[in-house]
């Protein structure tokens, strides 16, 4: 009927901190096909019902496999649609299988209780920034090693191999991402995970999460090393461009930071506000489903066999909050989409909420007059991975 | 009134997410078990409320509900 848009996963963006230009009008009236430079066309769902609907609605499948992707280019996905142990490529009995015995390890009392760690890890890299003295890259400096070396810990990883790790995640979150060099990183890192494997189980630990996996799942070892990977992957690269972007919105709207300043004890209901934002400000479409029946969402009659990508200008939305278009760091928590929705919800979320929060309150509180060194605009951010933020953060105080 | 509401979670679809422990912590834990949602008080009173309902929204397995 109508000829499908040209989706702007290239990010083309006049401001860097905000939407694609047009991506917001082209897909405020309802689901819009659009097609994808490598000529896949797929659905684009924004409103935040829409949104909510495609991803806990079990008609809507999440198995990858030729799909659209973040691919601009006519190559092939970087992971396999069998690879075993890909948690955010398989639905229902089987998903569940997977995600049950990980969700233990990422409880919210078990998060709360790595806090003191957090904390250490946070101030250990201020005393350093402070050290070495201004101008500081605040990504080198906190953004990148704050999470690199908590997922470390987390699974029980010995940090040294971190580089490896960035390797490994480059290849799988890139855009383009080679599955030659994916399939050599994640050998390597493979390599290095088997020992440390036979190590937990010969030793009955489960203490942390390769532990708890080795010893309390039945999962594959070839399971055990993609899950691994994917959290590795998962848990650096989102984590770190969350927190640059959040202190570059702070920089440009001062009367927000002043908020944070004013009661940093409140940097829980803080980071959920500007979790919401900055998701909804990136507006991007990176979570992708299949329609595996026909269904109507909002309107519109999604084709069985039909792509879906939700875009989560959704947290934007007046139907979640009033002036949702707005930054304001004095209203409640919303239950805004950042981490997702569904049973695929982002399994290391009260992870991320708790380093954010410990490294933005951290960071205000140490430099009261942290500031930019160069315009925020000026910047280079990042646009080769699914994920997007600053490159650099340079910043004086 | 006590006995006019009660809450309960569905854990064959529970993913425990802990979302609703942020949403309600006085009403909500999370197993140690196996980290599935778990309902410490079924009939909250009246000052709960608020943060239940905030949890029937947040929960991404929509498995918490509220009967009033
Ligand atoms: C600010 C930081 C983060 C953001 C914004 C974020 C966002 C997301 C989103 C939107 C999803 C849902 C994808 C979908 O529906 O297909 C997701 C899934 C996931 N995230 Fe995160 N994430 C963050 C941090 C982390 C961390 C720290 C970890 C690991 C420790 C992690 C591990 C995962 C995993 C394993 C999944 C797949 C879950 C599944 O499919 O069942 N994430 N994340
Ligand atoms: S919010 Fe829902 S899915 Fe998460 S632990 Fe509670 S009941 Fe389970």
């Amino acid at each position: 009927m109508t000829e499908a848009a040209v989706c702007p996963v290239m990010h083309e963006r006049d401001h860097p901190l905000q939407p694609p230009v047009g991506f917001a009008e082209a897909v405020s009236d309802g689901p819009v096909k659009m097609l994808w430079p490598n000529g896949v066309e797929a659905w684009v769902v924004s409103s935040y019902a829409g949104v909510r609907q495609v991803l806990s609605d079990p008609r809507f499948s999440t198995r990858k496999g030729g799909h659209p992707e973040m691919r601009t280019d006519e190559g092939e996905p970087v992971v396999d649609a069998d690879q075993p142990g890909n948690i955010n490529g398989i639905d229902g009995e089987a998903h569940m299988r997977l995600r049950r015995p990980l969700a233990r390890g990422f409880m919210v009392k078990r998060m709360n209780e790595l806090r003191p760690r957090i904390q250490q890890i946070v101030d250990e890299h201020l005393d350093v920034m402070e050290a070495k003295g201004a101008p500081a890259d605040l990504v080198g400096s906190l953004c990148l090693p704050l999470p690199s070396l908590v997922i470390a810990e987390l699974l029980g990883v010995p940090p040294e191999h971190q580089e490896l790790f960035q390797a490994t995640a480059r290849e799988m979150f890139g855009k383009n991402g080679s599955k030659d060099e994916y399939i050599a990183h994640a050998t390597k890192l493979g390599e290095v995970l088997s020992p440390i494997v036979a190590e937990k189980k010969a030793a009955g630990t489960n203490d942390d999460m390769i532990g708890l996996m080795a010893n309390d799942t039945d999962f594959s070892m070839q399971e055990l090393i993609f899950l691994c990977i994917g959290l590795l992957a998962a848990g650096h690269e989102t984590t770190s461009n969350f927190l640059g972007l959040f202190t570059l919105h702070l920089f440009e709207q001062p009367d927000q930071l002043e908020i944070l300043r004013r009661d940093p004890s409140r940097a829980d209901v803080i980071v959920e506000e500007l979790m919401r934002y900055t998701v909804g400000q990136l507006g991007g479409v990176g979570i992708t489903r299949r329609a595996t029946e026909d269904v109507e969402v909002d309107g519109v009659l999604i084709k069985a066999g039909d792509w879906v990508s939700v875009s989560l200008l959704a947290n934007l939305d007046e139907e979640l909050c009033p002036r949702a278009e707005e930054l304001d760091l004095e209203r409640d928590a919303v239950s805004h989409l950042g981490f997702g929705f569904g049973p695929h919800q982002c399994l290391g979320a009260n992870l991320a909420r708790a380093e954010l929060q410990i490294g933005l309150r951290s960071l205000f509180t140490r430099f009261p007059n942290l500031r930019p060194a160069v315009q925020v605009t000026e910047m280079s951010y990042r646009n080769d991975m699914i994920t997007y933020g600053a490159a650099a953060i340079p910043v004086v105080w | 009134m006590p006995g006019s509401v009660t809450v309960r979670i569905d854990q064959t679809g529970c993913i425990g997410s802990g979302q609703c422990v942020l949403a309600a912590p006085d009403v909500f834990d999370q197993s140690d078990d196996d980290g599935l949602g778990i309902v410490l008080i079924p009939e909250p009173s009246a000052d709960l409320l608020p943060g239940v309902r905030d949890a029937v929204e947040r929960c991404p397995a929509q498995v918490v509900s509220l009967e009033e």
